[in-house]
């Protein structure tokens, strides 16, 4: 494995508290020394074969972690694969990523988990599968967690679904705290959302479009907090998936105050977009959640800014083009976000909400590495994963979605001013990503 | 928490717009009542008069040999036969696709079934469907004309034209005191020339061209029953206010939700159906749509109760109103046998001026659009 030295950058690493001038040798997949500019020389015992990168103006920054993609293998190769989501997010910035059980056959044994595993996949950047809470994520009968850990699964979920009944809530949460794993909720009372296609209110009824109302999602929150609440379990640790509503932020916030553990996470377009950007039955504005009112996206951004909002992560959704070039309530849910994540969020979160540059990095490196345990990611300190980002923090640009490593183009980001260009991705010490054109 | 999350100074923030809408794409489509401005408005309420009077066998010229499909995925009685008899009597040749007899039984995407009428020559497509948004696909993968001609619970843009010509006329008839036939045969024969029309009714509708933003001031039009899943009043409810009229919704809160009130400026909601029945000058009644239910249970006894338009209603309520309905009526459900067939119904005047402004409709959507054969 080659030797990469990162010099004349800034590193900016939250969880080690550094943000300043610093050179990076990085070694056998791991980062080897960290010094003043200028003090690592090439030959100085790190032998002949180093490769330098020159990050003069650029920030260099612990590799991102998404733990909300949907990578489609197996079984839905023709929207994505684990090789093309994965270079789509090393072209995003992104160095790990956690994959949704919602594949074909769902992923909820020990042999789905390694078979994504494998390094047949040839994924660009380290994939963390999640296993499924239940058998093929019917919501009735919890899986052996212990066993889909063993095989590598970094938490339980049945998103796309609910877990709805309160009986296997109540025996997942229990169950994944005895091994140690988090339970992901898709919070959704699926009763509530029958046959609709976009946020209840206003815009739907205008729409003609039956809507989603936000207590479908925040009541099924505030059930599951009164389960961990009942459960007297300190291990016990619920994550909100996708948080899109001012009521579910609010009860992930009082839920804290009380010494819970539970986190929440929330998507790009839940935290810039509006019902109103469904426009005339857009399918790129379509997904589950879906985009709320502007209320509920101002909780939101208020949630991200004062801290209650523990991550940003996409909920990377590919789909083919002619599945998105249908009927607006035929089409499926989801966009793709693994390519406009770090450029949205410093477009919008840092440069025009003044989130400092670290708490956004935080919240796409270490908080979410942090929320599920990745040992040795989301930072740089000397011994980490070598898993860097280099970009530019100045550089605006425009998305193209034709442009994409990823098979999907459904995105409603297409053509967006972007802030900050990735140069380099790195993956436990290997290059995952370069961009052709250097600023 | 509660609902002050929302700080003032959050709402400071800047926060990216979405964008301003492509559609229509194409200048002839007419996908909503929101495509047309008070002139272009204007502009079909007189081409349908002009279109109306006019000699058939000079009409016929009009667009002799275009070709217009269509595309139905969804039954229909009024709307159907007053689109195709409109086209034909321009000329047009017309071929109707429906969901039933087609490939899109077979799976055929509504993307492709476009394409292939715009292949087979299709200069226009005339569209209902059972999904809202549907025509705006349609147009968006086509480029053609696209005419809305009922999409799920979303528009019915022709049928709101029709209902305004129908309220015009009405008004009309209220100031000069002439009365124009309103029901029968004779009427929807006369449209299409067959019969020459009453002195009285062309008066009628010659006065039906030029509106503005208070042609319908001081009209209060009121819009009662299944408000939720009727494309009719969401394009009446946006297109009547900006002629100056008022629109009450009235329904339960099961078939009329408070956020109705939202959907435009001028429109509020009101439970009691005699006190809007008081105010109104029109009664707009709507059919209980079952197919769109989806699963929901309507006390027929109990609706019938709060919001069947019976004789006794009418007299001791709005015994001067118009009483309106889109169709299909269900008798002895929303309104009684004898208000449907009463002096006040126009309900099948309504179904005359269809073909008026479908005429002018069809007429805008191919004129814009050179004769270019395209298979």
């Amino acid at each position: 494995m080659s030797t990469l030295l990162i010099r004349n950058g800034h590193l900016i690493d939250p969880a080690a508290g550094v943000d300043a001038p610093k050179d990076i040798l990085l070694k056998d997949g791991r980062v080897a020394e960290i010094a003043g500019p200028g003090k690592i020389k090439p030959g100085n015992g790190t032998g002949s074969d180093v490769q330098l990168l020159d990050a003069t103006g650029l920030t260099v920054a612990p590799g991102l972690i998404d733990i909300h993609v949907h990578l489609r293998e197996p079984g839905q190769a023709h929207k994505e694969t684990i090789a093309t989501g994965t270079a789509a997010a090393a072209t995003g910035g992104f160095t790990a990523v956690a994959a949704m059980p919602n594949t074909i056959p769902v992923n909820d044994s020990p042999e789905i988990t390694r078979w994504m595993l494998s390094p047949d996949r040839s994924a660009s950047v380290r994939v963390f599968p999640i296993g499924a809470a239940t058998r093929g994520s019917k919501g009735e009968q919890i899986n052996d967690f212990a066993a889909l850990k063993a095989a590598g699964a970094v938490a339980v979920t049945d998103d796309g679904h609910p877990i709805l009944k309160d009986s296997i809530m109540r025996e997942t949460l229990a169950a994944a705290a005895r091994v140690g794993l988090s339970v992901i909720q898709h919070a959704e009372d699926t009763r509530m959302t029958q046959g609709a296609s976009m946020n209840a209110g206003p815009t739907a009824f205008k729409l003609g479009l039956r809507g989603m109302p936000p207590e479908a999602e925040s009541s099924l929150v505030e059930r599951d907090i009164r389960l961990v609440t009942e459960l007297k379990d300190a291990r016990a640790h619920l994550h909100v998936a996708h948080t899109s509503t001012a009521a579910a932020v609010a009860a992930v916030r009082k839920a804290r105050r009380n010494g819970l553990r539970v986190t929440c996470e929330v998507a790009p377009h839940h935290f810039l977009l509006t019902e109103e950007h469904v426009g005339l039955y857009n399918t790129n504005a379509k997904m589950n959640p879906p985009l709320r009112s502007a209320a509920d996206r101002d909780a939101m951004i208020e949630g991200i800014l004062d801290g209650v909002v523990d991550a940003i992560a996409t909920d990377h959704a590919p789909h083919a083009v002619h599945e998105k070039e249908v009927e607006f309530e035929h089409a499926p849910n989801g966009i793709t976000g693994l390519e406009t994540a770090l450029g949205l969020c410093l477009r919008w979160l840092h440069k025009e909400w003044k989130l400092p540059l670290g708490r956004v990095l935080s919240l796409l490196s270490a908080q979410p590495a942090a929320l599920l345990g990745l040992k040795g990611r989301g930072t740089l300190a000397v011994g980490s994963f070598a898993d860097v980002v280099v970009f530019d923090p100045k550089a605006e640009w425009t998305y193209h979605a034709k442009e994409t490593r990823s098979k999907a183009h459904n995105t409603p980001f297409d053509g967006w001013t972007m802030q900050g260009k990735v140069r380099w991705t790195i993956s436990e010490g290997r290059i995952a990503f370069s961009a052709t054109t250097p600023q | 928490m509660n609902a002050t999350a929302t700080t003032p100074a959050r709402r400071q923030l800047q926060t990216p717009q979405p964008p301003a809408s492509p559609f229509p794409y194409n200048p002839g489509s007419l996908l909503s009542v929101m495509d047309l401005d008070l002139a272009a408005i204007g502009h079909l309420l007189s081409r349908a008069t002009v279109l109306e009077n006019q000699d058939p066998l000079t009409r016929d010229r009009i667009l002799l040999k275009r070709r217009i499909a269509l595309l139905f995925y969804e039954s229909s009685t009024r709307t159907r036969t007053s689109f195709e008899l409109a086209a034909k009597s321009l000329g047009a040749d017309t071929t109707l696709v429906s969901s039933l007899s087609s490939s899109i039984e077979k799976g055929e995407t509504l993307k492709d079934t476009g394409l292939t009428l715009r292949a087979l020559g299709a200069e226009a497509i005339i569209i209902r469907h059972n999904s809202s948004g549907a025509p705006w696909l349609l147009e968006q993968e086509t480029r053609l004309p696209i005419l809305n001609a009922g999409d799920g619970m979303h528009e019915h843009p022709t049928q709101a034209l029709l209902d305004l010509r129908t309220i015009v006329g009405h008004l009309h008839e209220i100031k000069t005191g002439c009365h124009p036939e309103r029901t029968g045969p004779q009427a929807a024969l006369s449209s299409l020339g067959v019969v020459s029309e009453g002195s009285a009714s062309r008066a009628a509708s010659e006065a039906i061209s030029q509106v503005d933003e208070k042609t319908l001031h001081g009209v209060t039009v009121t819009i009662v029953g299944d408000i939720l899943h009727s494309r009719v009043a969401r394009s009446n409810m946006l297109l009547l206010p900006r002629l100056g009229a008022r629109v009450i919704l009235c329904g339960p809160a099961q078939l009329l939700p408070d956020s109705a009130a939202n959907a435009g400026p001028g429109i509020t909601v009101e439970r009691d159906f005699e006190a809007a029945l008081r105010q109104s000058q029109v009664v707009m009644m709507l059919r209980i749509q079952a197919e769109r239910l989806a699963g929901q249970q309507i006390d027929l006894t109990q609706y019938k109760d709060a919001y069947q338009l019976t004789g006794q209603r009418l007299d001791a309520h709005a015994p001067k109103a118009l009483v309106m309905h889109p169709g299909p009526i269900i008798r002895g459900l929303e309104l009684t046998a004898g208000v449907a067939d009463g002096p006040q119904s126009a309900i099948l005047e309504q179904v005359r001026h269809g073909v008026a402004i479908r005429m002018a409709v069809v007429e805008r959507a191919l004129s814009a659009q050179p004769k270019v054969g395209r298979a």
